[in-house]
């Protein structure tokens, strides 16, 4: 089978902070990959080369390929906003917009253009369904997304993510700020999620890498240590430095 | 820290407490006697006739129907106009303009503009406004200057509302597929509006109280005609109030206060609808 994403030999650097040190790593379809690692390692810079959104940064430099789909990102003839569609992505703290549930949803279609009320209907439903919130809101879609709960919140943020058809959905630690029952659905629709979508997360949890992941990548100072089989990860890994992260013995 | 060291300490606290409630009341008190005084001795004069009557010879008669349309036209041609130019002005400078040589130069002329005196500003549209493009002593020349007079308030407040949208706000956007000019018109604008137009609100009930620059261009101090059309002549409230006050007759005296009254009333309720939304934003969207 053909990788859904490909990383040869990546290189990062922040003015002279070389913060990803020749990253090589596949990633299959509907596969879900968690990376871990110690703060500051470069799971998050990692990730945000997959959606370009590290292009903000002004002294970002990048080295090295990263193909998508077969096409390089950081090819000059892409397009940055198409990439973004393709590639969604989850943020850390729930960020709705300060509109309703409904206009949070439809956010991304609406600046392509699409404004067909019906489409637009069925979309809003189909999304909140797939986030299993639905029912929770669907008397409430024209209230303000910022009078949710954070776990509401957060499922808002997927479902807006989903509703411009990616198939690939990035997730920065989607739950930190989350308690633990919310924190509990969002992995079970990550489960639910992965038939349809390739899903990388970044999560500082390692019980959560577990339950949620197919393969893991352990990082460690912007280099790749291992990459594996969550499973055999977890409970052999192969390299001393990963078995002392992962047994919290460390420094 | 001895005994003696504590109790003098605890005494300058209670002075200083003292001292500023004093300052306080004081202030408060100053204002309150002010605004007494002249609703006293305006207050009786502020009927019908008074709202709908043209200016006159005998006071008792005259009334503020000119100055007071004059007013409104004044607010909305200026609204019209300051708005749109002072938004994208601030637009460009926050989202575009960062770290260039010329935008750089714009910055710190604006904040060097909010520090003219007003009359300067008048002198300015004297030229230009009413000479050079012919405007003429005109409602438009008049809400020119005044436009002039609030964009450096605008494009400040307008460019405050725009820091304070979160990166995560325009972090979401471009992670939908937003173009940078999108994630500006449909983010960011929409959770800055609150800020925005607070500002625009308050500096609008600044223009409506100033008369220097309007002196200057020659708003007419007597004026019989009810202003139809951007390019009629016009007078405002704070130059009839002006006019009165220079009259002898006590007649007048006691029209002008009247005038005062509605002015600090059109004054109150802008800023009662700014702080309103102030309040009102700030609960409804917590970052
Ligand atoms: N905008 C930036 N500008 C400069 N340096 C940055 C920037 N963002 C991150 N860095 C640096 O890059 C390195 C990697 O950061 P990154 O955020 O990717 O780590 P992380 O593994 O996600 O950490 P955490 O678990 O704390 O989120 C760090 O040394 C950090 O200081
Ligand atoms: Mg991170």
């Amino acid at each position: 089978m053909q990788a859904k994403i490909i990383s040869k030999n990546v290189n990062v650097y922040y003015g002279t902070n070389h913060v990803i040190k020749n990253v090589s790593l596949d990633i299959m379809p509907n596969e879900v990959v968690a990376f871990i690692g110690p703060s500051g390692c470069g799971k998050s810079t990692f990730l945000r080369l997959l959606n370009r959104m590290n292009d903000f940064i002004e002294s970002f430099k990048m080295e090295g390929e990263i193909l998508i789909d077969n096409e390089d990102i950081y090819d000059s003839k892409i397009k940055v906003e198409e990439l973004r569609k393709k590639v969604g992505m989850v943020f850390q703290k729930p960020n709705p917009f300060p509109k309703s549930i409904y206009e949070n949803i439809v956010y991304g279609l609406r600046i392509q253009g699409i404004n067909d009320k019906k489409y637009l209907d069925s979309v809003v439903e189909k999304t909140l369904q797939q986030v299993g919130i639905w029912n929770e809101v669907k008397d409430k879609l024209h209230q303000s997304a910022m009078a949710l709960s954070g776990g509401q919140q957060q499922r808002i943020c997927i479902a807006r993510t989903l509703a411009v058809e990616p198939s690939v959905v990035l997730m920065d630690e989607p739950t930190s700020a989350l308690d633990p029952i919310s924190t509990a659905t969002i992995e079970e629709l990550i489960y639910q999620l992965k038939k349809q979508y390739t899903i990388v997360i970044v999560t500082h949890n390692m019980q959560q890498a577990g339950r949620v992941s197919d393969r893991t990548a352990f990082f460690y100072m912007g280099e790749l240590i291992e990459y594996n089989d969550t499973r055999e990860l977890f409970t052999n890994p192969k390299v001393e430095l990963t078995q002392k992260y992962i047994t919290g013995r460390f420094g | 820290m001895n005994n003696h060291q504590i109790t003098i300490n605890r005494w300058k606290d209670k002075i200083f407490y003292w001292y500023g409630l004093i300052c306080t009341v004081s202030g408060v008190l100053i204002l309150a006697v002010f605004l007494y005084s002249i609703i006293i001795e305006g207050w009786d004069r502020l009927n019908w006739q008074f709202f709908t009557s043209l200016p006159s010879r005998r006071p008792s008669s005259a009334g503020i129907l000119v100055p007071l349309l004059g007013t409104l036209w004044i607010m909305i041609l200026t609204t019209i106009i300051a708005v749109p130019i002072g938004i994208a002005a601030a637009i460009y400078l926050e989202e575009y303009g960062k770290k260039n040589k010329f935008a750089e130069f714009i910055e710190v002329n604006i904040a060097n503009l909010a520090g003219v005196p007003s009359i300067i500003y008048g002198l300015l549209a004297l030229e230009i406004f009413v000479r050079i493009m012919g405007l003429g002593r005109s409602l438009l020349s008049g809400a020119l200057t005044l436009s002039l007079l609030i964009l450096p308030i605008v494009i400040v407040s307008t460019r405050e509302a725009l820091k304070s949208v979160p990166k995560t706000i325009r972090e979401a956007s471009y992670a939908l597929g937003a173009t940078k000019w999108k994630t500006i018109w449909n983010a960011v604008l929409p959770s800055a509006a609150g800020g925005i137009l607070t500002g625009v609100i308050l500096a609008i009930s600044r223009a409506i109280g100033e008369t220097a620059p309007l002196v200057v261009i020659g708003a007419m101090l007597y004026i019989t005609t009810i202003p139809t059309h951007p390019l009629d002549d016009f007078s405002v409230l704070p130059i009839q109030i002006y006019n009165w006050l220079s009259r002898p007759q006590k007649g007048f005296i006691e029209n002008a206060t009247a005038a005062i009254i509605v002015l600090l009333a059109i004054t109150f309720i802008l800023n009662g609808i700014a702080i309103y939304l102030r309040n009102k934003w700030q609960s409804k969207v917590k970052w």
